[in-house]
């Protein structure tokens, strides 16, 4: 009985820490992408540029970011899975990972003219021998930058 | 050193390549930073200690890539590519690779 108050708890706490930790952190992502409308562009497969314009500066930009998901969200995983479907709760996760490294990356190259070939990379930070460890996510996005004279 | 992930230099024309080069290293953060990134992990959110540790790997990765290139006498290198592995819990593996070249404005 001890133990499932314990679970409750945690739970509910882990619940509640997300959820605040997720609305603040989409809030942010939001407020900066709208901060970088119309500044750089990203591409994600274009590799060529305007040959015409003479080219100032070219420079490789990157961006990380680890995001972890709470010990709510694993659990739901865990039952969710079981019955196979759509995991709302990690989606979200490696959305709100992807969406900032992209951020970071476009913050570094302000400036720029456009990031040509961006790559955006994502692998489990866990211990693969480990399988009750909560799962961490790293989210990886790199470009090169061009900016014109 | 211009370093590019596309297979050229924009407004330079390449000269001579003398082939792959590549940098690995592999990075930990101590034990607290473990510690307290585990207590976040429960909590969610992004674990800053492990994107330090991940910014730093990248960038020692690289820094070797090009001291490799300069040995050889290049002045850029393309096409570069990064590839990231998790070898233990809190460790992480970043290995950079690509073409060394040596390049030149166009018209000059």
């Amino acid at each position: 009985m001890g133990d499932l108050i314990t679970l409750a708890v945690i739970l509910l706490v882990t619940y509640m820490t997300g959820s605040l930790i997720e609305k603040a952190h989409y809030r942010k992502i939001k407020k900066r992408e709208k901060a970088l409308i119309g500044k750089t562009m990203v591409s994600y497969g274009i590799k060529t540029w305007d040959n015409t314009k003479k080219v100032k500066k070219i420079e490789l930009v990157s961006g990380e970011v680890v995001i972890s998901v709470d010990y709510f969200k694993t659990f739901a995983a865990g039952l969710k899975n079981l019955f196979g479907g759509k995991l709302n709760s990690i989606e979200s996760i490696l959305d709100r990972g992807r969406r900032e490294a992209i951020l970071r990356m476009r913050e570094k190259a302000v400036g720029a003219n456009f990031i040509v070939n961006t790559k955006v990379e994502q692998i489990m930070m866990n211990d693969p021998s480990n399988k009750n460890e909560y799962p961490k996510c790293a989210l990886i996005a790199y470009g090169t930058a061009i900016t014109y004279e | 050193m211009i370093l590019t992930n596309i297979e050229s230099v924009p407004g330079m024309k390449i000269k001579a390549q003398y082939g792959v080069v590549s940098g690995s290293t592999v990075r930990a953060k101590n034990a607290f930073a473990d510690i307290g990134a585990g207590l976040k992990n429960v909590v969610g959110g992004e674990l800053k200690s492990y994107t330090e540790l991940l910014t730093e790997a990248r960038k020692e990765a690289t820094s070797r890539m090009e001291t490799q290139a300069q040995m050889l006498g290049a002045n850029a290198v393309i096409n570069i590519r990064y590839a990231t592995s998790a070898v233990t819990s809190g460790a992480a593996e970043v290995y950079a690779y690509g073409t060394a070249v040596y390049v030149e404005p166009v018209g000059v």
